[in-house]
């Protein structure tokens, strides 16, 4: 391995005027910035970025979001793998993300290589680019950033001279799709094994084993999955056969790593302000990890079990340091399910006394509605211009309970009756169309569900008390994608057709209420959710397909402007895969996934119980009613081991 | 009680616009808990007005905000604790307590002063030094402005203040913009918000009448200085104001 480290020049340049001062030499021309939306995306230099010493450093490690600036910094993930690399001595963690279409077109036609935020130096000049995959509609971007850096696209093209690239994040979780565009893979919680990793790395460098010999002997730390050590075969009908390692000592199956103190770790109570605005604008405070509910089709409900709870002391700590380090305006609180944490209230309270002292704002996401989110909501925003939100997911109680939503309509129209009492008058839905046994009747119990929040208004406000008008009531829906790891991996998705059918009747079962004047639907595009759907579930035959679509221009597929469903069916049938292999039909009990040989903690077994309880309708209790056997107690902590 | 706080803005951080410059500043007042006065309501916000939106691309050595607020140890304080939390490129140098009378920092701008210079390989050809003179005698400057209506012609020559050129020999080459050493310009020109005039449109203009075009991106521009209008003279927007 000949990882060089060039100590560039950093000396003093006159900056304006006749006014002398330290100013850090940008990757992009005065041209080039002069002639792009955004520049700022592209410089660097916010308010605690961290420069360090090159002399000092011996790890250089470039940490990418694969999409657009304003999303890759809005990520929480990211901000502790950064303060946690930053706090290393030996180590330099700076930032890159997906330079915008418009910077990719001149990057490309001048060969400028990608560069990182910090130093402004070439990425491919890095010991470790780290991406990570959020969703699985940027896996396009993620070659995007590897060709800009001017590092081979495929990982086995790649020499002594380039970094390697590790992968994390949520869609490791089955990262056959990118097999062949990664390293390696980190499956878990990144606060625990990278030290090690690091360790390994200046080890083999030093004693200039080389990047394979590396990649062997990290494929055997726990939680790293190392691709071109394993192989497939495939049955005739397109299914795995086989999954095996090619090599003895390489584990068979990988299993995630996860932090089991949540309070005593890395927290980033500095993070990076940028200049701009971005989505996530706002100190964000993250109470706990996981899930107790078991809602059958979400992912980051299996992948982030046990539910392990920030201490709240410390959780106040944070608060009032973060808010004094950034200057921010807001305060948000961040977790699966705010509602579950089990000291909300002390903590809310704390907050909304310390945040009016300093005009701070708070925001409550992912709280349940009920009389005690009402009123804590009723005193930190304002009530007529803010909206409800529920997410009851499903229109009938009996898809609810297929999908183990424990949202009840009564609970839900109870709610209403109080929020509205409240003053409030705007309610938005979400609802998922194509849930596995969806009939006609569970998609009209959407409209109907609707119009019955919408009487709830004119049954509980009386006419003199309705000023300015109306309640309004916003349905979205998206449609579902069965994803690894859940009760509905054996799913079937539906069609591109399927989807829009159900979308219409939607539509017109909601035309058809009484009310329904007061209700606005909203729907997404179908073609994207087939193709996520696809990647979601997908194997190591894809790596072609996503090569393929990026060779024909495609990437920012996560972007609706940017996404081309031609393109994407083209290269696959190019390739010879059928997109109904991997969505279309529902997946047998005996058959093997891409992502079996990963071990996320809950069982195989519990997912099917899982599966076959869904269909006959019945509900499991969530993890603090009674344990289910999901598995994730073997991680010793958390909730499962906490008095019920 | 009301501070004026002057600050520069150079290096990378001249690519932030207007608008992420005072989100930067209400961020950067809450970080040096400076006792800024708010507003009321749900969404308060600090109590604070900026002067002339300087475009994207240029420095400056006289940026200006005011703000509000309920008390200080001293300007001299202010200052530094903004220093303090702040990043390279954006500097306070100056902080004053207003009087109670003055007009705030955005409706007071009357002018401002520039320093001009072009990149390396984009001088003009026309040469400036001889031309400037006959320039600045002409009654009148027409030059087209692009509104959201559409253009229409107006008379720049009344707005241009000062106009004048430094001599080559005592320049100094800018290794980081490329500055070239041939030309640099200084200008005090109309500012406020019915007239301003761009030091780009002044040389266009220049340029125009000998058949030149301006290359593209060919300036560096640095503003000095924002100026208010008192007694019909110019004054620096910091002039006013105690130090205490």
């Amino acid at each position: 391995m000949t990882i060089q480290h060039e100590n560039k020049p950093k000396g003093l340049y006159p900056a304006s005027g006749n006014v002398v001062g330290t100013e850090r030499r940008l990757a992009l021309n005065d041209d080039i910035l002069m002639s792009i939306e955004k520049p700022v995306r592209y410089i660097g230099g916010e308010y605690n970025s961290v420069m360090k010493d090159l002399s000092k450093v011996s790890v250089r490690f470039a940490m990418c979001f694969p999409d657009v600036y304003e999303i890759g910094m809005s990520h929480l993930g990211i901000q502790i793998l950064y303060d946690m690399f930053n706090s290393m001595e030996d180590v330099w963690c700076e930032r890159v993300y997906s330079p915008w279409v418009d910077l990719d077109a001149v990057m490309r036609e001048r060969h400028i290589p990608l560069f990182a935020l910090e130093s402004q130096d070439s990425v491919k000049d890095f010991d470790f680019l780290g991406i990570t995959l959020q969703y699985e509609m940027c896996y396009t971007n993620v070659l995007q950033v590897l060709d800009l850096a001017q590092i081979p696209l495929n990982a086995m093209e790649r020499g002594e001279d380039c970094p390697i690239v590790i992968g994390g994040g949520p869609c490791s979780y089955n990262p056959e799709p990118l097999a062949d565009f990664f390293d390696i893979f980190y499956i878990g919680e990144g606060e625990t094994r990278y030290r090690e990793l690091l360790d390994l790395y200046k080890e083999c460098r030093d004693q200039n084993l080389g990047r394979v010999e590396f990649l062997r002997r990290a494929a055997k730390l726990p939680g790293m999955y190392v691709p071109r050590f394993y192989d497939v075969t495939y049955k005739e009908d397109g299914t795995i056969e086989r999954f095996f390692p090619l090599e003895e000592g390489i584990p068979e199956t990988v299993c995630k790593e996860i932090v089991m103190d949540v309070t005593d770790t890395y927290y980033p109570t500095k993070p990076v302000i940028p200049f701009i605005k971005v989505t996530q604008d706002r100190v964000v405070l993250e109470i706990q990890r996981g899930c107790i509910r078991g809602c059958r089709f979400c992912q980051a409900g299996q992948l982030y079990r046990p539910v392990r709870e920030r201490d709240v002391e410390t959780l106040k700590k944070y608060a009032i340091e973060m808010l004094e380090n950034t200057g921010y305006e807001e305060i948000s609180l961040s977790s699966l399910s705010s509602s579950d944490y089990s000291k909300l209230r002390e903590l809310v309270d704390f907050l909304i006394e310390e945040c009016s002292k300093r005009h701070v704002n708070i925001s409550l996401p992912s709280l349940r509605i009920d009389a005690f989110s009402l009123d804590v909501m009723s005193k930190v925003q304002d009530v007529k211009k803010s909206s409800l939100t529920f997410a009851p997911e499903a229109g009938s109680q009996r898809l609810r309970n297929v999908i183990n939503k424990g949202l009840t309509e009564e609970a839900i129209l109870k709610g209403a009756a109080l929020a509205f009492e409240g003053g409030w008058t705007r309610v938005k839905l979400y609802f998922m169309l194509g849930l596995p046994t969806e009939t006609e009747e569970d998609i009209r119990g959407i409209a109907e569900l609707s119009n019955k929040i919408a009487a709830t208004y004119f049954e509980t406000v009386p006419k003199e008390r309705r000023a300015g008008g109306r309640v309004q009531i916003v349905a979205s829906t998206s449609f579902f994608v069965p994803k690894p790891f859940t009760p509905f991996q054996w799913a079937p998705q539906c069609t591109k057709e399927e989807f829009l059918d159900k979308a219409y009747l939607t539509r017109t079962a909601i035309s058809e209420q009484l009310n329904q004047k007061s209700i606005k639907y909203n729907w997404h595009e179908a073609d994207a959710s087939v193709m996520e759907g696809v990647l979601a579930r997908g194997d190591r035959k894809l790596c072609k397909v996503i090569r393929k679509v990026y060779e024909k221009g495609g990437f920012y597929d996560a972007w609706g402007e940017y996404y081309d469903n031609d393109r994407w069916l083209e290269s696959m049938e190019e390739c010879g895969l059928s997109v109904s292999l991997y969505t279309h039909r529902e997946r047998p009990l005996d058959e093997i996934f891409p992502w079996d040989f990963i071990d996320c903690g809950v069982t195989k077994e519990f997912l099917k119980r899982e599966w076959e309880k869904a269909k006959r309708e019945e509900i499991s209790e969530n993890c603090k009613q009674k344990c289910q056997g999901c598995g994730a107690a073997r991680f010793g902590g958390g909730i499962c081991f906490e008095l019920r | 009680m009301r501070l004026r706080i002057k600050f520069r803005k150079y290096g990378p951080v001249r690519y932030t616009g207007h608008l992420d410059v005072m989100r930067f500043f209400q961020k950067a007042i809450r970080r040096a808990r400076i006792d800024v006065a708010y507003s009321n309501g749900f969404s308060p916000h600090q109590i604070m007005a900026f002067a002339a939106p300087l475009g994207v691309g240029l420095t400056s050595n006289g940026e200006y905000m005011d703000i509000e607020v309920r008390s200080i140890v001293s300007c001299q304080d202010v200052m530094e604790r903004l220093n303090a939390v702040s990043v390279p490129g954006i500097e306070a140098i100056s902080v004053k307590v207003l009087p109670d009378n003055a007009g705030n920092a955005m409706a007071s701008v009357a002018a401002a002063a520039y320093t001009v210079r072009f990149r390396e390989g984009r001088e003009p050809v026309t040469d400036i030094a001889a031309v400037l003179p006959a320039f600045l005698d002409r009654k009148e400057i027409l030059i087209t402005k692009e509104t959201k209506k559409g253009s229409r012609e107006v008379d720049i020559r009344p707005g241009i203040y000062r106009l004048t050129m430094e001599c080559p020999s005592s320049m100094e080459e800018n290794p980081e913009t490329g500055g070239s050493r041939s030309i640099t310009l200084h200008m005090c020109v109309d500012a406020s918000s019915g007239g301003n005039i761009k030091p780009v449109q002044i040389i266009e203009a220049l340029l125009a009448e000998y058949g030149e075009q301006l290359q593209e991106n060919a300036l560096i521009v640095t503003r000095e200085e924002v100026y208010m209008e008192e007694e019909r003279r110019l004054v620096a927007l910091d002039e006013i104001g105690i130090v205490c």
